[in-house]
Order: C-alpha cells, then sequence, then structure tokens
C-alpha cells in the first residue's frame, strides 16, 4: 500500500510552489546524473575536463556543445506543445533559415549581423505561417506544420539552388565553432536565448496564457485572453528558436545542406519536452526541463559511442527511453500499476 | 397516488440503487419501475441524478450498491454496447452517432447483412431504409449523418434502438434542440412504441411534454426518489412542489421586488436592438447597479445567445450596448471584459475551468487577461486574492494549488465566479450558474448573487430554473423561439405568470 | 445533389486528369503506356504504404514508423535470404508476420495505455530503424533467381508499356484495400472510431480490438510495400526509405482522406500516390523545372486538400467544433 498512501499524503499536505517544482525535477535530473555516472564508469576520460588554447574540452562540454542547437529547437517546441500543438516544421525551418544565411553570405555583402537578422526573420515567417493555420484555420497542429515540413525542404533546396552552398566568414565562424572565454559561442548563445525565453514566460503573465489556452482554449477566450494571437505566438516563438538553430547548424559546417540540416532534429525535440515531463496535451510546459531532456538525450548518444557500440544503437536506445518515459507518464499504466501494488499487498 | 402496482410486470426494475462520485451522493437507494407499454417520464432537477440513474442502468457508470433487473433477471452491463444488445437502448441530447458515416450506416453498424463475410450493401441499405420508415422518416440514407440537421440525426437515433429491437428506450433530453413541429412528429413516434408495447424512459426539462405525452411520472431530488405518480393525477402545482422540495423554498425570500424596483441608480446598461441572424431576433434591455434581471425562458429559447452576444464572445450584426450612455464595442470577450462585463458561462467544463491549471491560476485568470501579459499580478497578490475567495465563496479544496479538474462540480462553478469578482466587473452575466450543482452549493451560490447586487453590480441570470428565478431578480425577461416576448416587473414576478408568458 | 463524402475523391481524380492531361499536353511521350507503367512500378511501394496507412488515418490515428518498416523488412529478408539460405517466398512470410505483429504490438500499447499513436509509432521508428543497424550496416544486394524472376516479370500493355510484378502486386493490394474498407465490418468500424470514437464505443464497436488491428494492418502492408521495394531494388539498405511515412500521409491525404479520421477511400490513396509520382515525372520531363518543386508542389496539394477538408467539416452539424 505505500504507492497508495504516498499518493494520499501527497494530497493532503499542503505543497508550496517550489517544493511541488522540485517533486518535477527530480526523476529527469536523477536519471541525468545516472547515465553521467554510467558514462564515468564506462570511460575513465569522460569527467576530465582540459582546457587547450584557452578553451575548454571534454566528453562533458561535448555534450553541452553538441546539444546547443537541438534545445534551441526544444524549448520552443515546449511552448507549442504547452498550448495543445506540436511543431513537426522545425526541421524544415532550420534547412530554410541555413540555405538563407549561406546564401546571402555567399550572394551579397551585407553585413554578417544583418544576415543573422534575416535568417531570424525567415523562421518568424515560417512560425506564423503555421501559427495562423492553426489559430485561424483551426486545422489540427500535427496536419498544420506538416505542409511545412513536406514544403520546407523543397524551399530551402530553391533558395541553395539544389546544392550545398558553403561559406566562409568569422562572424558565422565564431558563432558556429568559437569561444568566448574558454565556452562554446554557440552555447553562450542558446543560453542566452533560453534565459530570455524563461524571463518572458514566468516573470510575464505569458507563460500563465499559454498554459491556460493549452489547458482550454475555449475557456481562455472567454477569460478575455486572446487564444487565437497566443497560438500564433507559441509558433512564432518555435520558427524564431529553429531559425537560430538554423544558423548555428550552418555556421558549424560552414555551408547549408537543403536536404540533412535538422534532419529529425523535431524528433529529437520531442522526445526531449516528453522527457521533461510535459504532457502531449498540452496546458502545462517547462523550460528548465527541457534543457535537462536535451542533456539526457546527448549524454546517453555520447555514452553509446563511449561504450564502443555502433552509434546505431541510438535509435534503439532513445526509442527504449521514449516507450519507459511514456509509460510512466501514462495515467492508465500508473494506475495499473498502483492497482497491481495493492493486490500484492493485500 | 404513487402507482407501484404493476411493478411485478415490469420490463425493468431498479432496486435501492446507490451511487457515490468523490464528495456527492449521487444515488441514494433509488428504487424505479418501467412496465411495457408506458412513457414514465424521469424529473427531477438539475443534479437530481437523473443523468447518474441513467447511466447506471445503461453501464456507463458502475453502481455501488442495489439491482437492475432487467425482463426478470438481474443484468450488470459494463457499458452502453452491452446494455444495448440486452435491448436496452439510449438517445441522447447529444446525439451519438457517427457524423461522417452515411445515416444508412449508423443504423446498420455491426449489423450489416453480410454475404460470404463480406458486407451486401444493398439489402444493409434497403434495410436502413425500412426502419426509417417505420417512424415516417423519408431521407438519403447514403449522405453522411452530419449533413443533417440535429432533429433527424435525433430521429435516426431512435430508429438505431427501434430497430434493434430495443424492448426499453431511453430518452434523454431528446427535445432541447427541436423545434415545436419536430417536437410534436417525436410525440407522434413515441406514442406509436408504446402502443408496441415498448416501454419509454423520457427525460426532459419541460413539464408542458410531461404532460403531454408521459403515463407516468418519477421524480427524483438530490439523489433520492421522491416518488412515483400517474401522470394524469398529478396537478402541475404538486409535481414542481415534488421537485423542489423544501431546500429551495428556504432561500426564496421575495424582499427584491417588495423593497426594491428598478432603483435607476449606479451604473447603467442599457442594449439597444442587439441580435444576430438566424441566432437572435434584435433584443433591447436596460439594467442598472444593483439590480438583478432574471432571463426566463426553455433551452433554446435565445437565453444563452443574449448572454454570449452582450460579452461578445459571438458577433452580433445588429444592436449596440452602452454604459452610462457611452456606447461599448463588443468585438470579442477581451472587449467586453474591459469595458467591465463578465461572464459565467453555461457549460462549466467547456468554457469555464482550464482543468490543469490551479485554482490560483484560474481564478486570476480574468484579472491578468485584463490586466494583459507585460503586468503580471506578483505572486503573494496572487496567493492573497485566491486565499481571500477560497474563504469569501466556501471553496473547498485542500490549498489553492489543487488543479480545478480536480474539485466537485459546485467548487469549480465557485472558483469561475470567483475569477470573475477578481476581475470587478459592473456588470455580471450568470448562465445557469446553479446547473449539476449539489444542493448546498446551489444555496451558497443564490446567496451570494444576492449579495452581489447588494455590493451595487447589475446582474443578470440566466436559469431554467424559474423557482430560482421568482426567488431573487427585481425584473424577469421572458425569451420565447429567439426573442424577447416580455418583461415583468416586481409583483408580477411569479412562475405562473412567467409560465403564461413563455406559452402564450 | 452530390453526396458531399465524395467531394475529396472528386477533387483527387480531377487533379490527376489535369495533371496528366498536362503532361500529355506539353510531352507526347506521356500518352505513351510506358509512362503509366512506370508511374505504377515506381511508386508501387508508396501505394501499398499508403494503404496500410489510410486505414490508420481513417481510424484517427497516425503511423510513423512505416518508413523504417520498408527497411527492416529489407533488410531481414537479406539476412534471411543471405545468412541463412531460405527461399525468398520463406522470408515473405516470416517478414510479413514479423511487420504485422509489430505493428499490432504498437496498436496494443496505443490501446492499453491510452498514449498518442503519433509518439508511440514514432518511438517504433526509432526502434526498426535501429535494428535495421543492429542486423545490417551496410547496403547488400539480395541475390535468388526467384528475385531477379520477380524483377524481370512483365505484362506488356498496348503501347510500349508494361505491368511490371510490382505493380501487379500493388493493384492487388489496392484492390484488397478496397474489399477491406468498404466490404468487412472492420472496415466499416475504423471509419466508425475515426468519426466520432466515444459515438463509436456506445453504438458497441469493440474500439479497442480494432484499434490494435488497425496498427497490424498497417504493419501488414507497410511490411508487404518492404518486401516490394526490397524485390524492386534486389537488395536491402538500412537507410532506405527515409521518410516514406511522410509521402505516404502525403498521398493518403492528397487521395482525400480527412486526416481527422472518418472519410475517405482507398482508391483515393491510389490516385493520390499517382499524382505524386505524376508530378515527380512531370518535374523530371520538365528540363526547366528542379526537383525541388516536387516537394513544394505536394506541399501546395497537402495545403489545398487540409483547407478542402477543414470547410467540408465545418457544415457538419454533429461534428464537435474546435475551439475559437
Amino acid at each position: 500500500m505505500t504507492g497508495l498512501e504516498d499518493r494520499k499524503n501527497q494530497r493532503k499536505t499542503t505543497m508550496p510552489f517550489s517544493v511541488k517544482l522540485n517533486r518535477q525535477w527530480l526523476g529527469p535530473v536523477i536519471a541525468l546524473l545516472l547515465i553521467i555516472i554510467g558514462n564515468g564508469i564506462i570511460s575513465p576520460g569522460f569527467f576530465t575536463i582540459r582546457i587547450v588554447d584557452g578553451h575548454l574540452y571534454g566528453s562533458l562540454v561535448d555534450i553541452v556543445h553538441r546539444g546547443a542547437s537541438t534545445v534551441l529547437v526544444a524549448v520552443g517546441m515546449a511552448i507549442v506543445i504547452g498550448t495543445r500543438g506540436i511543431d513537426l516544421s522545425v526541421g524544415s525551418i532550420i534547412a530554410i533559415c541555413g540555405a538563407v544565411t549561406a546564401v546571402l553570405i555567399r550572394d551579397t555583402s551585407l553585413s554578417p549581423f544583418v544576415i543573422l537578422l534575416i535568417a531570424l526573420a525567415a523562421g518568424i515567417v515560417c512560425g506564423l505561417w503555421n501559427g495562423m493555420l492553426v489559430a485561424y484555420l483551426d486545422i489540427q497542429p500535427i496536419i498544420a506544420t506538416l505542409i511545412l515540413m513536406v514544403a520546407g525542404r523543397g524551399i530551402a533546396q530553391m533558395i541553395t539552388g539544389g546544392q550545398i552552398v558553403t561559406f566562409h566568414g568569422p562572424f558565422f565562424e565564431a558563432i558556429g565553432s568559437g569561444y568566448l572565454l574558454g565556452i562554446p559561442w554557440r552555447v553562450i548563445i542558446a543560453a542566452v536565448l533560453i534565459a530570455g525565453l524563461w524571463a518572458v514566460m514566468r516573470k510575464t503573465a505569458l507563460g500563465l496564457f499559454v498554459e491556460s489556452v493549452g489547458g482550454n482554449a475555449r475557456a481562455s477566450r472567454l477569460a478575455g485572453i486572446d487564444a487565437r494571437g497566443i497560438k500564433v505566438l507559441a509558433y512564432v516563438i518555435s520558427g524564431l528558436c529553429s531559425a537560430m538553430a538554423g544558423v548555428i547548424i550552418a555556421a558549424d559546417i560552414r555551408g547549408a545542406d537543403a536536404n540533412n540540416a535538422g534532419l529529425w532534429l523535431e524528433l529529437d525535440a520531442i522526445l526531449a519536452v516528453v522527457i521533461g515531463g510535459a504532457a502531449l496535451m498540452g496546458g502545462r510546459f517547462y523550460l528548465g526541463l527541457t534543457v535537462i531532456g536535451v542533456l539526457i538525450i546527448q549524454a546517453l548518444t555520447t555514452g553509446i559511442l563511449l561504450s564502443g557500440l555502433p552509434s546505431q544503437y541510438t535509435l534503439i536506445v532513445k526509442a527504449a527511453v521514449v516507450m519507459v518515459v511514456l509509460l510512466v507518464q501514462a495515467p492508465k499504466a500508473r494506475d495499473m500499476i498502483l492497482r497491481a501494488m495493492q493486490r500484492k499487498k493485500s | 397516488m404513487a402507482a407501484m402496482t404493476q411493478s411485478t410486470s415490469a420490463i425493468l426494475s431498479v432496486r435501492g440503487v446507490g451511487k457515490v462520485f468523490p464528495g456527492v451522493k449521487a444515488l441514494q437507494n433509488v428504487d424505479f419501475d418501467l412496465v411495457p407499454g408506458e412513457i414514465h417520464a424521469l424529473l427531477g432537477e438539475n443534479g437530481a441524478g437523473k443523468s447518474t440513474l441513467i447511466k447506471v442502468i445503461t453501464g456507463v457508470h458502475p453502481r455501488d450498491a442495489g439491482r437492475v433487473i432487467f425482463n426478470g433477471t438481474d443484468i450488470h452491463p459494463q457499458h452502453p454496447g452491452e446494455a444495448q444488445n440486452m435491448g436496452i437502448s439510449t438517445v441522447y441530447q447529444e446525439v451519438n452517432l457517427v457524423p461522417t458515416l452515411s445515416v444508412a450506416e449508423n443504423l446498420m453498424l455491426e449489423r450489416q447483412n453480410l454475404k460470404w463475410g463480406f458486407i451486401n450493401w444493398k439489402p444493409t441499405i434497403a434495410a436502413a431504409r425500412d426502419a426509417l420508415a417505420t417512424l415516417g422518416l423519408d431521407i438519403d440514407v447514403e449522405r453522411p449523418l452530419g449533413s443533417y440537421s440535429v432533429a433527424i440525426q435525433q430521429l435516426v437515433a431512435i430508429a438505431r434502438a427501434v430497430a434493434l429491437d430495443a424492448r426499453v428506450l431511453i430518452l434523454d433530453e431528446p427535445t432541447a434542440s427541436l423545434d415545436a413541429e419536430e417536437i410534436k412528429s417525436l410525440f407522434q413516434i413515441m406514442r406509436d412504441l408504446r402502443g408496441r408495447g415498448m416501454g419509454i424512459i423520457f427525460v426532459t426539462h419541460f413539464l408542458d411534454q410531461v404532460y403531454a405525452v408521459t403515463d407516468r411520472i418519477t421524480v427524483l431530488r438530490n439523489g433520492q426518489r421522491v416518488g412515483t405518480f400517474v401522470t394524469a393525477d398529478l396537478a402541475r402545482i404538486d409535481l414542481i412542489g415534488h421537485m423542489l422540495g423544501r431546500e429551495l423554498a428556504e432561500v426564496s425570500s421575495h424582499r427584491h421586488h417588495d423593497e426594491r424596483g428598478f432603483t435607476g441608480k449606479g451604473n447603467q446598461i442599457q442594449i439597444k436592438n442587439l441580435g444576430r441572424k438566424r441566432m437572435l431576433h434584435p433584443v433591447s434591455l436596460e439594467l442598472s447597479g444593483g439590480e438583478i434581471v432574471g432571463l426566463a425562458g426553455l433551452l433554446g429559447s435565445g437565453r444563452t445567445e443574449l448572454a454570449e452576444l452582450i460579452f461578445g464572445a459571438q458577433k452580433a450584426d445588429s444592436g449596440l450596448v452602452f454604459i452610462n450612455g457611452e456606447p461599448v464595442m463588443l468585438r470579442s470577450p477581451q472587449h467586453a471584459i474591459r469595458s467591465g462585463f463578465a461572464l459565467c458561462p453555461e457549460d462549466r467544463k467547456q468554457d469555464g475551468i482550464v482543468a490543469e491549471l490551479s485554482v490560483r491560476e484560474n481564478i486570476i485568470l480574468a484579472l491578468q487577461g485584463r490586466r494583459g501579459w507585460l503586468r503580471p499580478i506578483p505572486g503573494a497578490e496572487q496567493q492573497k486574492i485566491a486565499d481571500d475567495m477560497i474563504r469569501a465563496l466556501g471553496i473547498a479544496t485542500p490549498d489553492r494549488e489543487k488543479p480545478v479538474g480536480q474539485l466537485s462540480g459546485g467548487n469549480q462553478q465557485k472558483v469561475i465566479l470567483a475569477r470573475w469578482l477578481v476581475a470587478k466587473p459592473l456588470f455580471l452575466i450568470l448562465d445557469e450558474p446553479t446547473r449539476g450543482i449539489d444542493v448546498g452549493a446551489h444555496a451558497d451560490i443564490i446567496k451570494l448573487i444576492k449579495e452581489l447586487c447588494d455590493e451595487g453590480l447589475a446582474l443578470l441570470v440566466a436559469s431554467s430554473e424559474l423557482e430560482e428565478i421568482v426567488a431573487f431578480a427585481d425584473r424577469v425577461v421572458v425569451m420565447r423561439d429567439r426573442e424577447k416576448v416580455s418583461e415583468l416587473v416586481g409583483a408580477e414576478i411569479t412562475q405562473s405568470r412567467i409560465i403564461e408568458a413563455i406559452a402564450r | 445533389m452530390i453526396n458531399e463524402r465524395y467531394y475529396p475523391l472528386l477533387a483527387t481524380l480531377a487533379v490527376c486528369a489535369l495533371l496528366y492531361g498536362y503532361g500529355i499536353y506539353e510531352h507526347r511521350a506521356f500518352s505513351d503506356t510506358y509512362v503509366l507503367g512506370n508511374l505504377l512500378t515506381d511508386n508501387a511501394f508508396l501505394i501499398v504504404t499508403a494503404i496500410g496507412m489510410t486505414f490508420v488515418i481513417l481510424s484517427g490515428g497516425i503511423d510513423l514508423s512505416v518508413g523504417s518498416m520498408i527497411a527492416f523488412v529489407g533488410v531481414l529478408m537479406a539476412e534471411l535470404v543471405g545468412g541463412f539460405g531460405l527461399h525468398p517466398l520463406a522470408a515473405v512470410v516470416i517478414a510479413m508476420i514479423v511487420g504485422t505483429g509489430f505493428g499490432g504490438f504498437m496498436g496494443y500499447l496505443i490501446n492499453k495505455f491510452d498514449i498518442q499513436p503519433f509518439i508511440i509509432t514514432l518511438a517504433g521508428m526509432f526502434f526498426l530503424r535501429g535494428m535495421c543497424f543492429v542486423i545490417n550496416l551496410d547496403s547488400v544486394p539480395i541475390s535468388h533467381s526467384f528475385v531477379s524472376d520477380f524483377g524481370s516479370f512483365r505484362i506488356p500493355l498496348p503501347g510500349r508499356g508494361w505491368l511490371s510484378a510490382s505493380a501487379l502486386v500493388m493493384l492487388a493490394a489496392v484492390i484488397v484495400g478496397i474489399v477491406i474498407a468498404h466490404y468487412t465490418r472492420f472496415g466499416r468500424n475504423v471509419y466508425a472510431i475515426g468519426g466520432d470514437r466515444q459515438s463509436a464505443e456506445l453504438l458497441g464497436i469493440p474500439v479497442g480490438r480494432t484499434t490494435v488491428q488497425v496498427y497490424a494492418l498497417s504493419g501488414l502492408f507497410s511490411s508487404l510495400a518492404g518486401v516490394v521495394f526490397a524485390f524492386y531494388t534486389a537488395s536491402a539498405y538500412p537507410l532506405a526509405a527515409v521518410g516514406v511515412e511522410l509521402d505516404a500521409i502525403a498521398a493518403v491525404v492528397i487521395g482525400g482522406t480527412l486526416l481527422t479520421g472518418g472519410m475517405g477511400f482507398v482508391i483515393g490513396t491510389f490516385f493520390g500516390g499517382i499524382i505524386m509520382g505524376v508530378i515527380q515525372t512531370l518535374i523530371s520531363f520538365d528540363g526547366s523545372l528542379n526537383s525541388w518543386w516536387t516537394k513544394i508542389m505536394i506541399g501546395a496539394l497537402l495545403f489545398g486538400f487540409i483547407v478542402l477538408q477543414r470547410l467540408i467539416t465545418r457544415s457538419f452539424s454533429g461534428l464537435r467544433a474546435g475551439a475559437g
């Protein structure tokens, strides 16, 4: 009966906001720590962080470094999922924005900063398109964003002319692989953007509005919240985040690959949000936990590489992780486990 | 008076059935008998236990106590499909058929004519046509069900029940969305079915219909059976007495119309020719602060529509609203809220609560919406507002962080009320504020309505319960067929006057 | 008045006729049966996959694992034929049993734990793709006389064209799909569940069992598609058919099936697949258009059909309206 009693006790004790949040954090954080410790056991050099040429090096840094683009996409996705939506087009937006960046660098003499702004604007336009379909045409999100998912890669290929467009330039090379005070620029960019997003969501009432629209859009509208506007905004944010990720990915390889840039990233992003404990049915989103989710995925990937298994096993491990997380989250599964435990005890 | 004499020949008997939901005893020791060839009305206020009883009979909810005996044997259906196979069919107010399938398929699902294991469409469709013909319905059965009106969909649902050789047919508020002609033909069909020996349970809000078509009446109140009566022997006034019981009588002091009428003080709200094609004929109405205007009328008379037009939830295509002589924009709820309007909607689950959010977040939602996203209410203030409201309205919740979806219906209603009180409106519209609420909360909410009025709020309260309106309204606007038909003031406000106005 | 259920199908047929007509008008070679034969052969595995997807979408779900399934079946068969020396037909039977079983298992999870199909089949997609790599990392040929016979089998058509074995299998699959969808109770129950799950339950339809069967059926069709693909290419490659799930969904939608479920036709999916093939062929015929136009045009068609569906469902009085 312990499980049941635990649950009852949870309900009885009045829980202040912060404590409740901590409980949410417990699972994902422990999972991350376990994976990192596991990696350490497999590969003794895992925890070493060296400084070479004033840059941080090491497996742990690597995890953060590689996760930077995914985490951007994932937090955008978390907000969209918070409104009871989903954005399948993030991979295509990455390809489009990477293509815009590469072609502008190659064909114009605009300042890199302006090019960055144009690329981000392209992402916002993509988000607006998705948002309009979802909010104003009432098309289900999975379907609405499928359109851009399919057409987006074509648009990206059209922009690049079907080739991989390569470029050079100190500004974008810095974004892709530069360091500031030993920390990779891309990590700094991601951290700043996510911190900004967090502040906008949690220090204003926007986060509440997003969650309320995700929980019940009709009721939110009747409570005086512009439900459609909030939905559009969520997709715009997702578009913006993906655009930034697209620029980072393009800058990393110093080129735009319309076919492969950001391929399957939407799946990693959704996975991260789910691992972060958000229900796909909307109503709640957790930016911090989403970041942890991305780190878990990245640490797992790194761990598989270190263990000497072929990297392709990552896919199976990811599948297993999704399944476990889903089953733990599913209310039906929880009830079943509780009932089974009850039967055992009695 | 009680007519239990035929119980031995009953096709369906309910004995001592009980059902408890968290916090509410929905049914207690209820007995009920249905004999073949009768139309039996199941009546009661909202929340009396009618729909729970039906759900227990049809297996939607498992019962906690008692027996259900059908055709002489105890039954325990696990879901409505099983009850249907036994011969108990139910037609719900929201038609439970598949709108994307054709009419024929809806009628013949799982019963299609098979030839070597494959569906033989010709006889299947012919059988569907025949099933409808028995109800005198001649429509193209190959078109999708969803392309027909709700009335026809309902008849199709009944035809399905009949075609399934149902011995017992349960009609759960089938007339809510039908017009007078459609109701007439529905009654004819019900009488035909009765003639063929079917037992029909008829749930409705409309007493006229009860007297028009039923043979016996069982009244439920507060989860208990008040009694079973022969319709012809029961005077309407007695029936109402049975339905309302004492609880409500206690709160219905008539002080409002004695002490005050339309005072003309406080904020003046003027509604001029507000209407929308095919939804509401233009309505004009005036209210002032400290006044309660009741909005009476049957379901579908245009009450909810008027409330939604005033609030901007639906766009009006004619008319204007003025506050103290100033015209107000009515483009969206947002605009209405900014002008100091508030609406507690009829459908709490769909239009009211955000189930996943906490009590606190639900309470501050409208206030925060009014302030905009850039000016968040500080956390400490949010907690104080929520705690104050939980105390003031007596919301039964362990703490303010509990998700609203886990509270009982009455408490959810109070949370929504709290949401609007916090937003400090000058004009509050309550659409069926006591629907589906247990008696305790019911009295609380009526008391609250009166207090709000005393504080100078202008209130427009739509309700299908005349007794309730008579109890608190200073003036009553009567709606019928999407039109304002009468306005009663002071001593004119009696149930019979309202009924007269509706019936006229 | 035409039954509104046929509107999307009519739109599909109109688009197909328009595109084909344009092809014939612009390029004389287009009218040759050679083009038709190639269309049927080249898109055979896609259409077979899309038929299974049609059932899933009709039931209101989605199956993202089909692309990986195609690759997995290929790799598995290559291993069975090459590694264990089984006859290809035996390998086909085993592969299709595994595919059907895996689909059914996903359906079981979806039904039992009430988790969105989208995420379960996403996990299935990862898992199957991973299993491909576990079995085999490289592209391997499937060499057996049966496979080469399959590849060279042809029924000549009038003109220069022919029907390949792939095309025949696909056409047979279309017919089987139509029969299941329109002439079995299971098929009609799928429509009912997709139209309104709650009502279907109240009407006494075995919703749980049907859901499991739908995903098993999708597994069956996608593994058959894997067989066709493997025989067609006479090889197995773990990275084969990446993104086919999207093409299959697109074919279903362009074929006029309501993405929310409950309305649509298997024959529509066939034409949807053909439309996608025609677009590709048109673009390869036209030197001035580039390959990316395929994706953009398919995206535009998706948009058009989704908006059309929206308009039809909005006019329905019984459908529960969305927010706003």
